[in-house]
């Protein structure tokens, strides 16, 4: 049955790539059919998992051997508890929604077909990720998702951008995936497995330089495969691929597979405080990268994959705090699938109606020409910015809450960072939100300037709006329906196990400091995108605006310190070759050729220099035999 | 019987040999010269065989007249086509494979 769940899916990307041509007409709908499958196949298991006692709810199927070697057994497993049903539920559900809407999306695209088969693939191999049951098998899905991600961000591989954009994505996480196997490896070696039972439980009895190191190397591959600093530059341009597969893939479930790494591996880091540490650093610091960068984008996919930077740096957070803050990190990420995925639904809809444009400032009183996007969107952003009672709210305000109940000065410096974010996202969203849909209409002007008629934008069909209403309806209500009687708590606790903290001031207090602090980004945005007009061209801007701009120089500094320091060393790793290796070499043979110059010289032809040479080596061998019979 | 003095003598006819050898140019002498160290060589074999008083010596030095006498008739012949095709008997004038 849990097998199931990863064919379905599978199936469907051998059909449409195998298929051909012949399934052009057809592939759509053989793609979203099989996805929904895998949704339902999902439910299915969930239901049978509630009916159980929750301390058995985890179920391993084992498939068969992978690789069987005496003393390196690495089995096909499937492991289903609460955590991965989560996961199973969140990318069958968001996937299928987003199977639907690319029907619309990309009706126009003549590779339709490949799009939904890659999306297929896609899903198995996110499916095989959280389903595997042990590290090795997990590694499988990770490259998995690493290459259905490649594939679908250079989607348009005409455009040189996007094909440039798909390399970024995969050779930083490559660096990731190094991580990764890495620590597979040292698993490995010090536990002498890497199935996730005999790991995490064998955690007691080993050094906890070990373990540190071990989550270390997981921190890496979490931080290549979720963006986060310092691994965090190509998930910007990774929004060159179609609007669903950012929606997907790099919103809502392959970028949150770092946190499930983290959160799957919590006996180590529980295990590790410097490892632990290090996690929650990454997260803050991440935390408010995004949010920075998103403040300047005027692309509306740009700022909104910063902010799922951003919010993933939430997530981090809340995984690097421990026991404290696992449970809420999944919620914030499932809520998260629901939010950001719709934004960015919402967002492919407003290019669907604006021929592709995504810059922003040539937006503008968008709402009274896509109702339902506006509507949908305004939810989705109200959800992203923690508004009371919407689902961003209750999953944010606990990571906040978790991170003050640190406790100490990394517990002040936590929150005090949580909340920072928490005003700066209000800002961001709220800017994107006026300058897309309130204020002039800014298009009208561009068209004018071009001499056409103005190009009404237009909401877009129903197979694309009905996902969208969808998902609204989940981040409007998903944070509520989690937390009420923390249903989300009791359902996750047997797995990632949960100790309840207690922030120095009391929990009302932080969730008033939340809203003040939203409410005062969304002001400031009002101050300066609401209630003046927006130009139409970017202000110069202050230095941070234009850092910002640049991705606070990520690029730059990724060029200047790996790409020339990388053609340092390979120029004096050359000039070793050459200088070395090649002396060396070369040496060896001139000598050889000088010494036989001179030796030629004796083969001179003239037959009693000949005789000389004989007599000569007669004469020394009767004195050798002389002095060995005297000796 | 007292070997000494045959030895002596050989000792002297083999210097007398190998030194025409190194240092004389024609053809002919040289050849002689490698005659005379050959007998040289027969003549201590003689001389050893007399001293032991068996016969081996004595059928090694036939055996060294029979090689030295096949050695002529094929370095005379060679020392002959040298002369017809290089006008001189000089060894140091055919220090070339070719002509």
């Amino acid at each position: 049955m849990i097998a199931l769940l990863i064919a379905a899916p599978l199936l469907g990307a051998a059909v449409l790539l195998v298929g051909g041509r012949r399934l052009d007409a057809v592939g759509h709908w053989i793609g979203t059919l099989l996805a929904s499958a895998s949704f339902v196949i999902g439910l299915v298991l969930f239901a049978d998992l509630l009916g159980r006692e929750a301390e058995q709810r985890t179920v391993v199927q084992h498939l068969f051997s992978w690789i069987p070697v005496a003393g390196f057994q690495a089995d096909v497993a499937f492991r289903l508890d609460q955590l991965s049903m989560t996961f199973v539920l969140l990318i069958t559900g968001v996937g299928s929604l987003i199977h639907v809407y690319s029907i619309g999306y990309m009706e126009h695209d003549e590779r339709r077909r490949r799009f939904f088969g890659y999306l297929n693939l896609f899903l198995a191999a996110m499916l095989l990720l959280v389903l595997a049951d042990n590290y090795l098998l997990l590694y499988f899905g990770w490259e998995g998702v690493g290459l259905a991600s490649y594939l679908l961000i250079g989607f348009w591989q005409h455009k040189p951008s996007a094909a440039t954009a798909a390399k970024k994505a995969f050779l930083v996480n490559r660096v990731g995936d190094m991580g990764l196997s890495i620590a597979i490896m040292l698993m490995f070696l010090t536990f002498g497995s890497f199935a996730f039972e005999p790991v995490l439980s064998q955690v007691g009895d080993t050094s906890e330089g070990r373990l540190t190191a071990i989550g270390l190397m997981l921190l890496l591959a979490a931080c290549g495969k979720s963006a986060q600093v310092p691994l965090q530059s190509w998930l910007g341009d990774a929004m060159e691929g179609p609007t669903p597969v950012s929606a997907l893939i790099h919103a809502a479930t392959m970028v949150t597979a770092g946190v499930y790494l983290i959160v799957r591996s919590g006996a180590i880091f529980n295990a590790a405080p410097d490892a632990q540490l290090a996690v929650t650093v990454v997260g803050a610091v991440t935390l408010l990268f995004g949010a920075v960068v998103g403040c300047a984008k005027d692309d509306i996919k740009k700022a909104l994959a910063a902010s799922t930077m951003s919010q993933i740096g939430y997530m981090m957070l809340a995984a690097g705090l421990g026991p404290l803050g696992y449970v809420f990190a999944i919620m914030h990420l499932v809520t998260h699938g629901f939010f950001k995925a719709g934004l960015f639904l919402g967002a492919g809809s407003v290019m669907h109606g604006m021929n592709d444009e995504v810059d922003m400032r040539k937006y503008g009183g968008l709402r009274r020409y896509m109702p339902v996007t506006f509507v949908t969107f305004g939810l989705g952003y109200l959800a992203i910015i923690g508004f009371p009672g919407l689902s961003g709210f209750f999953s944010k305000d606990k990571i906040i809450e978790a991170a003050f109940a640190k406790g100490g000065t990394e517990g002040w410096i936590l929150g005090g960072v949580a909340l920072l974010g928490a005003a700066v996202t209000a800002f961001y969203m709220t800017r994107v939100m006026l300058m897309t849909f309130f204020g002039e209409e800014r298009w009208r002007d561009r068209a004018e300037a071009s001499g056409q008629a103005a190009a009404t934008p237009h909401e877009s069909p129903g197979v694309m709006t009905i996902p969208m209403i969808v998902l609204a309806v989940g981040s409007v209500f998903g944070g509520a329906f989690f937390s009420i009687g923390d249903r989300f708590l009791h359902w996750l606790e047997p797995v990632t196990g949960h100790s309840e903290g207690h922030p120095p001031v009391g929990a009302w207090a932080v969730t008033a400091a939340t809203v003040v602090c939203l409410l005062i980004g969304v002001a400031v945005a009002w101050a300066q995108y609401g209630r003046r007009p927006v130009p139409a061209v970017a202000p110069r801007g202050s230095l941070l605006t234009r850092a910002a701009r640049r991705d606070l120089f990520q690029d730059d500094f990724n060029h200047v310190v790996l790409v020339r320091g990388g053609e340092h060393l390979t120029r004096s790793l050359v000039y070793v070759d050459h200088t070395l290796v090649d002396g060396v070499v070369n040496g060896a043979a001139a000598s050889v050729g000088g010494l036989s110059g001179r030796m030629r010289r004796l083969q001179n032809g003239f037959a009693r220099s000949y005789a000389v040479s004989m007599f000569g080596g007669a004469a020394l061998l009767v004195a050798a035999t002389l002095l060995m019979r005297a000796v | 019987m007292n070997p000494v003095n045959y030895l002596y003598l050989a000792a002297l006819l083999f210097t007398i040999g190998a030194t025409g050898v190194l240092i004389r140019r024609n053809a002919i002498v040289l050849f002689m010269c490698i005659e005379l160290m050959l007998n040289a060589c027969n003549l201590a074999l003689v001389a050893f065989s007399r001293m032991h008083g068996n016969l081996d010596g004595q059928i090694v030095a036939f055996f060294t007249m029979v090689v030295a006498a096949a050695e002529v008739v094929v370095g005379l012949a060679i020392i002959v086509s040298l002369f017809r095709s290089r006008h001189s008997a000089s060894v140091d004038d055919a220090s070339l494979m070719k002509l």
